[in-house]
């Protein structure tokens, strides 16, 4: 087993960290420590791939697919924001 | 002014304006007490609308023994508690005390693959987004069925880039878990 240095993260923390690096909100630090963990952690690596699996499974809905409860919901949305 | 009694059989006759108005009556005191449990404003909104929620659907269930606010605030109470396990995008079940996966995780895909064939799995996705909490599946929604920006869905739900990112955060993880749990399946 790796020995872990002070500064590692472990698996739950970089899970935890996952949309954060996805949307370059992490510190240079945390990315590093993020990216570290991740190349020496298969199972990180994978929930990562799923992670961007299930976002472009998502951008593959058309709007006008979504249930009816989900479009009424956008639909209020855009009103309340046109109206404010 | 209705008493809540008058309102509750207002409510099971179907009439909107009765909800509004207990809405209107609870809804700053179940945020306040929400909001003593959980670390922030996202979380405690969620378990409030999810509260609401379930008031709606299981109105026939009140029997008037205790008095409403007592029910409604122990519904909260429980939905606070299960939103504050939500916290986290994987179940923490799944990691070991040293806080490393406690099982392998499976690809999804073979290596000649990249993506998910999406006549399978978008039926699948689409249930799971449906049962997200109304936050999470609006966000989710926004910015990656509508491809928004971060700036333009926090514009649009007024929330707080901070808030937004927790809430997608969330909004994904779960999602995948919903796909993770139907993988093994055929």
């Amino acid at each position: 087993m790796l020995s872990l240095r002070r500064k590692d993260i472990v698996c739950q923390q970089a899970v935890e960290l996952v949309t954060a690096y996805l949307e370059g909100a992490l510190s240079r630090r945390e990315r590093r420590r993020f990216e570290f963990h991740l190349r020496a952690c298969p199972n990180c690596s994978v929930y990562l791939e799923q992670i961007k699996m299930t976002i472009e499974l998502s951008g593959a809905i058309e709007p006008e697919d979504l249930s009816p409860k989900a479009r009424q919901d956008l639909t209020d949305l855009y009103r309340r924001w046109r109206s404010e | 002014m209705e008493t809540d009694v008058e309102l509750l059989n207002r409510l099971r006759d179907g009439d909107e304006e009765a909800f509004v108005m207990l809405v209107h009556r609870y809804q700053q005191p179940m945020l306040r007490l929400a909001r003593s449990m959980v670390p922030n404003q996202a979380v405690a909104e969620e378990a409030v609308q999810d509260t609401w929620m379930s008031v709606v659907r299981g109105i026939d269930r009140f029997q008037g023994r205790s008095s409403l606010k007592t029910w409604l605030f122990r519904i909260l109470i429980n939905r606070t508690r299960s939103a504050g396990s939500r916290e986290y995008a994987v179940d923490p079940d799944r990691f070991d005390a040293q806080g490393q996966w406690a099982d392998p995780l499976e690809r999804w895909v073979e290596e000649t693959e990249d993506r998910l064939d999406a006549v399978r799995w978008l039926p699948i996705l689409k249930t799971a987004l449906d049962d997200l909490p109304l936050r999470q599946r609006q966000v989710v929604i926004l910015r990656d069925v509508e491809g928004l920006s971060s700036d333009e869905a926090c514009d649009l739900l007024g929330i707080s880039a901070g808030n937004q990112r927790i809430l997608l955060h969330r909004g994904r993880g779960r999602l995948r878990g919903i796909l993770e749990a139907h993988m093994g399946e055929d």
